[in-house]
């Protein structure tokens, strides 16, 4: 969610009973504008909070002209100050797949591959590398991939420019209630994998400017988002099931949306079971 | 309009055909080989001369505005209000290049015109779900004249209202809890809740979050004799139901008196009952509501049996109490039965208050069944927040586990077969082979630092409030097991809560229950068992030897006959 809506936003997403304490929103606050400062970043959005076993890490993203480039993103514990973190390589995100339970707390912290899976601690010795995983690591290859399956926004928020680049649409005006009950009234803010596998007759129907990611109605399995209208009906939320802890919030028929993750950091797994 | 020549009457013809415009249109300038050649330079037009008279003119206009006035059979507009119209538009918006757009301008001002006619009929359904949901939230704030003079007269019965703001702003230290207006809101419905039920406690469990709408569940306990109407319902519900399958069973054995299957032995295990309302996990009433100004319901009392169950499958919860559980193994129950299961393992599970706060009435009673009731200790001197937060030997739960049979207190459920009359001797046998351990679970008021962990995570994480203002900081408790179950304490108050979509933690995925293995048909015996047919020369054989002990047999009875 955009720093600067922060307070509002929070108030909207706290029907999951997650949020923040009045501390850290206050640090906050003073923390996300210098680190725009800081690192030139266009925009800042509080992406969420993994919650560790001894600690908890905050997760902030910096963007910069294109919305759509790879994010910057930068962690902290206590709000004040902020680390940044590498990208997501691929090997990456083949070892977090790996490493299950919850996240320590400690940025240092390593996991023991030999124990989890000797195939790839094998690999990793004869690499020249140690077989571990450092939870730093880890928590940089979660972030990449929460934002890949479940981060959302929604349609016609950001437009698309001949020249490639992605800007948020200053004449959005917000979904209409109609619309916001639908799920294919949203997208996934990533690079579109399903987009090509459409049908002649359906990309007709689309504008290139404003429908050129995934819609959630694809989504695989069925169901696995779960939406609301909270308060009266003046506030759409939706939480994804698959990663417990999303909460995407839209105010129909205003610029107001943004989504947070408050949860432990891992994939539930168990989802079609579940449902 | 062709009858006059352009280049004569420029200023009376409203579409003047000038030369230059002629140009721009893109109908001139004509070429020599086009037909109209020269037709637009003055003097060369056939009709030049003929120039109508004034009335003729007049006529001509009119004429010409009442062909514009026409109406549309098709659309009902007519050329002359819509060219208006446009020229309007054009004026008010002044747009740039204006030239190039005037198609969709004049399309633009056609799409108006239908838009009009359609705006009463959406703009109601639109916005009266936010309505009527705020309607209900405003029923909430209206005060009863009845409380003022109830208040009055404060009876010994007084029910608590629970401090849920109070509880909320300590929890909201930590970053838990629902935004202010909600807390607001549900207070002043467990309030409504306390009016309307005989309420003696009552206290805000937490909120459960569903599919497509939530829970919000307040945990009461009813004043005395209040309760004990459904059990009597539910007993007789259930023996009238035996009492059916008596009757059915014997009319039948009356129609299948000729060729009977063999009748299984099996007898299942008799159901173990439920805790009386109370004690164990029934000590407390549950209400819910999907939102604060939506009417409480009442939830049953859970069985062991919907316990057991509730342990080996994993469900969200969708929202609608009647909503079935389609599950494996099959539970016993819909929707409202599994959310009442689930509280009381959540309750079991992570309720605690700071150590000494409760103890036991009476210290001399050790065994379990005494140790059901505790009270607050009035000498109880809470440790400061940092202790709190460092050891988790200053916490204890004060709700009975839960035992693997689904019960807090251990039944035998062979006592009850005694109400069986028939077979009491196979009875006798089965006690002997399936002897059940009494299960002893820890007992009330256990330290949560004995709580097992799962692998290397802790069954409890601590943290206080803040690090940067230690003396006024709260300590905060979250539950490993249970994500989303907290409890704070500062001073001498305490509460927990629960916020989360109502499953446990466990670091390996879930497996579902494997089915049970295929049982046995029916013992097998010699009469059943295959043997080889036997082969026509061992039949000869087998006739052969018989008839020779025939022909033994008979002459020894001849030989008896002689000497007689």
């Amino acid at each position: 969610m955009e720093a600067l809506s922060l307070p509002a936003a929070l108030e909207l997403v706290a029907g999951g009973g997650a949020g923040l304490s009045p501390e850290r929103r206050a640090a906050l606050a003073v923390s996300l504008p210098l680190v725009q400062r800081d690192y030139r970043f266009e925009r800042v959005w509080f992406w969420g909070c993994i919650q560790g076993v001894r600690g908890a890490y905050y997760i902030a993203e910096g963007l910069g002209p294109d919305r759509a480039a790879p994010r910057s993103r930068l962690y902290s514990l206590n709000c004040v100050d902020w680390s940044l973190l590498t990208p997501a390589t691929k090997e990456m995100l083949a070892l977090a797949e790996e490493v299950k339970g919850r996240f320590q707390g400690d940025p240092s912290f390593e996991y023991n591959l030999a124990e989890i899976n000797s195939e790839a601690a094998a690999r990793l010795v004869e690499g020249g590398k140690e077989p571990v995983m450092k939870e730093e690591a880890r928590l940089i290859a979660t972030i990449e991939q929460i934002d890949r399956a479940v981060g959302i926004v929604p349609r016609g928020a950001f437009v698309k420019t001949p020249l490639g680049s992605v800007h948020e649409n200053r004449h959005f005006e917000g979904l209409s209630l109609v619309e916001a009950k639908k799920l294919s009234s949203y997208f996934h803010f990533t690079d579109p994998v399903n987009l090509k596998n459409k049908t002649l007759l359906e990309k007709a129907d689309l504008d290139p400017s404003t429908d050129f990611l995934d819609s959630l109605e694809h989504d695989i399995p069925r169901g696995s988002w779960s939406m609301q209208l909270e308060k009266g009906g003046t506030v759409v939320v939706l939480r994804s099931l698959l990663w417990l802890g999303l909460t995407f919030y839209h105010v129909p028929m205003t610029k107001q949306f943004g989504y947070v993750y408050f949860g432990t950091g891992e994939k539930n797994l168990d989802l079609p079971f579940m449902l | 309009m062709d009858d006059q020549p352009p280049a004569l009457d420029p200023p009376q013809e409203p579409e003047s055909a000038e030369p230059q415009d002629a140009h721009g249109r893109g109908h001139g300038p004509y070429q020599p080989h086009e037909p109209g050649y020269g037709l637009d330079q003055p003097g060369y037009n056939p009709y030049e001369d003929e120039v109508p008279d004034p009335q003729t003119r007049m006529l001509a206009i009119k004429n010409a505005k009442a062909y514009l006035l026409k109406t549309s059979t098709k659309s009902g507009l007519n050329l002359y209000d819509h060219f208006a119209n446009i020229l309007t538009k054009v004026l008010d918006e002044q747009p740039t290049n204006t030239v190039d757009i005037i198609e969709n301008i004049s399309k633009d001002v056609k799409w108006a015109q239908f838009r009009k006619k359609m705006d009463t009929l959406r703009d109601e359904p639109l916005i009266s779900p936010t309505f009527e949901a705020a309607e209900k939230c405003k029923a909430l704030f209206v005060k009863e004249f009845g409380d003022e003079h109830e208040g009055v007269e404060e009876e010994m019965g007084q029910p608590t209202l629970p401090n849920v703001m109070e509880a909320a702003f300590y929890f909201e230290q930590a970053g838990i809890g629902l935004n202010k207006d909600e807390s607001y809101y549900i207070f002043l419905a467990l309030k409504n809740l306390i009016n309307v039920q005989p309420i003696q406690t009552c206290r805000f469990w937490g909120k459960i979050l569903g599919l497509e709408m939530n829970y919000i569940i307040a945990e009461v306990q009813l004043r005395e004799g209040e309760g004990e109407e459904e059990e009597e319902t539910g007993e007789e519900g259930e023996g009238t139901t035996a009492e059916g399958e008596k009757e059915t069973g014997e009319a039948g054995e009356d129609e299948e008196k000729e060729a009977e299957p063999p009748k299984s032995t099996y007898k299942p295990p008799p159901p173990i009952p439920k805790e009386p309302n109370g004690t164990g996990t029934n000590k407390y009433v549950y209400f819910v509501c999907n939102g604060p100004g939506k009417p409480w319901v009442k939830l049953p009392p859970v069985t062991p049996a919907q316990i057991v169950c509730a342990r080996k499958i994993k469900k969200f919860f969708t929202g609608w109490l009647d909503a079935p559980i389609v599950s494996f193994p099959p539970f016993p129950g819909n929707e409202a039965n599994y959310l009442r299961a689930q509280i009381a393992r959540i309750s079991a599970g992570t309720h605690v208050s700071p150590t000494g706060f409760y103890q036991f009435a009476e210290e001399e009673e050790e065994e379990e069944e005494g140790a059901d009731t505790y009270e607050e200790n009035p000498e109880f001197e809470p440790p400061p927040v940092a202790e709190m937060v460092e050891s988790l030997a200053t916490w204890a739960h004060h709700v009975k586990g839960i035992l693997k049979q689904g019960r807090c207190v251990w039944i035998n459920p062979v006592q009850k077969s005694e109400e069986n009359e028939e077979e009491d001797d196979e009875e006798e046998e089965e006690e002997e082979e399936e002897e059940q351990q009494e299960e002893r679970g820890p007992p009330l008021l256990t330290l949560i630092s004995e709580d097992e962990g799962m692998k290397d995570i802790p069954a409890w994480s601590t943290q206080a409030s803040t690090n940067l203002i230690p003396e006024y900081s709260v300590a905060i408790l979250q539950s490993n097991r249970w994500p989303g179950a907290y409890a704070f304490a500062s001073g001498g108050k305490f509460e927990n809560i629960y916020f989360g979509w109502g499953h446990k933690y466990s670091p390996e995925s879930y497996t579902p229950e494997l089915p049970p293995p295929a049982e046995a048909e029916f013992p097998s015996g010699p009469e059943i068992t295959e043997t080889v047919d036997p082969t026509v020369e061992e039949e000869m054989a087998f006739k052969i030897a018989q008839e020779e002990a025939l022909a033994e047999a008979e002459e020894e009875e001849d030989e008896e006959g002689e000497d007689d």
